[in-house]
């Protein structure tokens, strides 16, 4: 039982590359903080420094009080959860789990109590004998959990432990490595690239990018409020749709492409700020749950698009739609496949599945003001005061 | 896709009957070795398909005539030694030249690749003076020492490919764990690499068990198996029964061994071309 506590970690290779900058990050006891971020975004190299498998270039790793810079894994007494589980092939499960215990020359009664416990808490008690050859995908990873959570680590790190399961046993294991976590109360951290596992998974969840840390909340605050246009674009799916658009002089309209939305003053209300924007560009962005089709009693301002493809969904449609305004992109915050297909004005909404929406013609949506966000151009960072 | 699948399946049986010819190029030589080897001494010339009757004599020979128990001996001697100090050495260096990071080891490979291409015929007159000097001919360190030096850069290579595709983590698990480097390479690696292992040793006992050029040179009275084999008979008459039985025993642990180990061999060899 620890804390972990980051203060300014840089990890800068021989061969200069900056992979980790400033990052500063505390986990409290117990708590799951997911470091989330597209591939290169430095999550795994952090993850790993305070494993003590890579050297940390400058700054403090406290857990619990001490600092532990220079300590080996074993001192740190962490334990880890690789993406490929390395278990070891020639042993058992049971052999596997064990293995940590038997190098700290605990009594072999003890050892295999434990083993047995760990194995009950899993669901692994009838492969304890097993080769790990011979289990599937689902059960390697929950002895790769099990040779973790076996030593009563303080800290628990896991690096994309779920990424090579098929879909739907992810989902499932989602809920079981949660359940586990919850069950030992260990401080953990847990890297992957998929921001639904991180949504879905988080107490807290850190947002990298190129080694910088973006933002770091509780996902429903990551969510709503987004710091910078960033962490807006690669939290949530289907992503916020972003547009560069322009205020008015008088910031109470926003130009978006060749349509001018009013701004009520509730929006002014929550973003004081956006008043020093007048006649300035901005980038705006709106959830695609915040653009359902407009109606007859429609009162807030509307966007008029082009449908250019729609997914049934059973419980929504999915309007994929175009208008005439440039679309933002932050780098790294959607895959190269995304933004080669997003074209320019590209959109996505959410909308009721009893609305008429055909490929090719037009259709109206409602904009939900309270669903707004605004973005400083220059600084992509979320206009508020 | 029906017919896709025939066209498949006739391609698979063209493999397969190909294969069956390179089969009987193998066998059918080593079925008349060991036919020969039952027949009976004295009507060897006539051409039989099945030894009539079955006869001990060639074996009876081959050891009480030309003492080959003793050839025998010297070889399992030299080869096992040979084959243990390979095994030792080519582990640690492949292991080192496969995972630790270190500075030259392409140009330490290529060395290595050179070296196992080297003929024989090109240093034995040296190595014939040296341990001339040394005192070493007709002894068991006389071939156990150029064997080692030999056969080691073929298993340093074969070792080192299978180091290679462990992954990282595995070291990095156990460190974890807390196994220190030994630990981690003797409970973990090792055991991994274990096909790795067996390939390369197969390969060594096999090299060093028909090698016959530095026996000859260095131990001609400490004779081994091929130069024993070699020096049967007399000027005037070449005793066939006999070598082919000798033969046949001096096949014997080969096969068995690549037999006992089959599997091991090949994702021994196989190892390395898919990763690393």
């Amino acid at each position: 039982m620890a804390t972990v506590d980051m203060e300014k970690l840089n990890k800068v290779y021989e061969n200069g590359f900056h992979a980790v900058k400033d990052f500063t990050l505390d986990v409290a006891d117990g708590e799951f903080v997911v470091l989330v971020g597209p591939s290169g975004s430095g999550k795994t190299t952090a993850l790993r420094m305070v494993a003590g498998l890579e050297d940390i270039t400058s700054g403090t790793l406290r857990i619990g009080d001490k600092v532990v810079n220079d300590e080996t894994p074993k001192e740190r007494d962490i334990a880890m959860v690789f993406q490929n589980y390395a278990l070891y092939p020639h042993m058992t499960v049971a052999e596997n789990i064990g293995f940590a215990l038997k190098l700290r020359k605990l009594p072999k009664a003890e050892i295999a109590a434990k083993v047995k416990e760990t194995g009950e808490i899993l669901g692994l008690t009838e492969w304890l004998d097993r080769k790990p050859s011979q289990l599937s995908g689902g059960q390697r990873q929950r002895v790769a959990m099990g040779r973790a959570i076996v030593r009563s680590p303080s800290v628990f790190l896991m690096d994309e432990p779920l990424s090579n399961l098929d879909a739907k046993l992810r989902v499932q294991m989602r809920a079981e490595v949660q359940r586990i976590q919850r069950r030992i109360g260990v401080a953990t951290l847990y890297v992957t690239h998929d921001q639904v596992e991180a949504m879905t998974m988080g107490d807290r969840v850190a947002v990298l990018r190129s080694g910088q840390l973006e933002q770091v909340d509780h996902p429903q605050v990551l969510y709503d409020h987004p710091d910078n246009v960033f962490v807006a674009a690669f939290i949530g799916s289907p992503a916020m749709n972003l547009y560069e658009s322009t205020m008015s002089d008088d910031a109470h309209t926003v130009k978006v492409g060749s349509q001018t939305l009013p701004l009520p003053d509730d929006v002014f209300a929550a973003r004081p700020g956006l008043l020093r924007y007048g006649g300035k560009k901005v980038v705006l962005g709106v959830r695609p749950e915040h653009l359902p089709a407009a109606h007859d009693g429609s009162t807030g301002p509307t966007l008029v698009g082009n449908v250019d493809l729609v997914e049934a969904l059973g419980s929504e449609l999915v309007v994929h739609f175009t208008i005439d305004a440039p679309r933002v992109t932050p780098e790294g915050a959607s895959t190269d496949d995304e933004d080669a297909t997003a074209k320019a004005g590209e959109g996505v909404a959410r909308v009721a599945p009893d609305t008429k929406a055909k490929v090719g013609e037009r259709i109206t949506f409602e904009v939900k003001t309270e669903g707004m966000q605004f973005f400083d151009m220059e600084t992509d960072k979320a206009i508020w005061d | 896709m029906n017919r896709n699948r025939t066209g498949w399946h006739k391609v698979i049986n063209g493999v397969n009957i190909s294969g069956l010819f390179v089969v009987l190029f193998i066998v059918l030589p080593l079925y008349w070795l060991i036919i020969t080897s039952f027949r009976n001494p004295s009507n060897l010339g006539s051409v039989q398909y099945w030894p009539n009757p079955w006869s001990g004599d060639n074996y009876a020979q081959a050891f009480k005539e030309y003492d080959f128990g003793s050839y025998f001996i010297h070889s399992v001697i030299v080869t096992l030694s040979a084959t243990a100090l390979v095994l030792i050495f080519g582990t640690m260096a492949g292991y080192a030249l496969g995972r630790l990071p270190m500075r030259g080891k392409f140009t330490l490979m290529v060395t290595l690749l050179m070296i196992s291409l080297f003929p024989e015929i090109a240093v034995i007159a040296p190595l014939y003076t040296l341990e001339k000097d040394l005192g070493w001919l007709d002894s068991y360190q006389g071939l156990i020492i150029p064997y080692t030096a030999f056969f080691l850069p073929f298993a340093i290579w074969i070792l080192r490919n299978y180091m290679l595709g462990i992954p990282k983590e595995m070291e990095e698990t156990s460190r974890i764990d807390g196994a220190g480097p030994i630990r981690t390479v003797w409970s973990i690696i090792l055991p991994m690499a274990l096909p790795g292992v067996f390939t390369a040793a197969i390969f060594t006992f096999t090299a060093c068990w028909t090698e016959f050029l530095m026996a000859l040179t260095f131990d001609i009275n400490l004779k081994m198996i091929p130069v024993g084999i070699a020096t049967f008979g007399t000027p005037n008459e070449v005793p066939f029964g006999t070598i082919f039985a000798a033969s046949v025993v001096a096949v014997f642990p080969i096969g068995i061994l690549v037999f006992i180990f089959r599997k091991f061999v090949i994702s021994g060899l196989t190892s390395g071309a898919v990763k690393g």
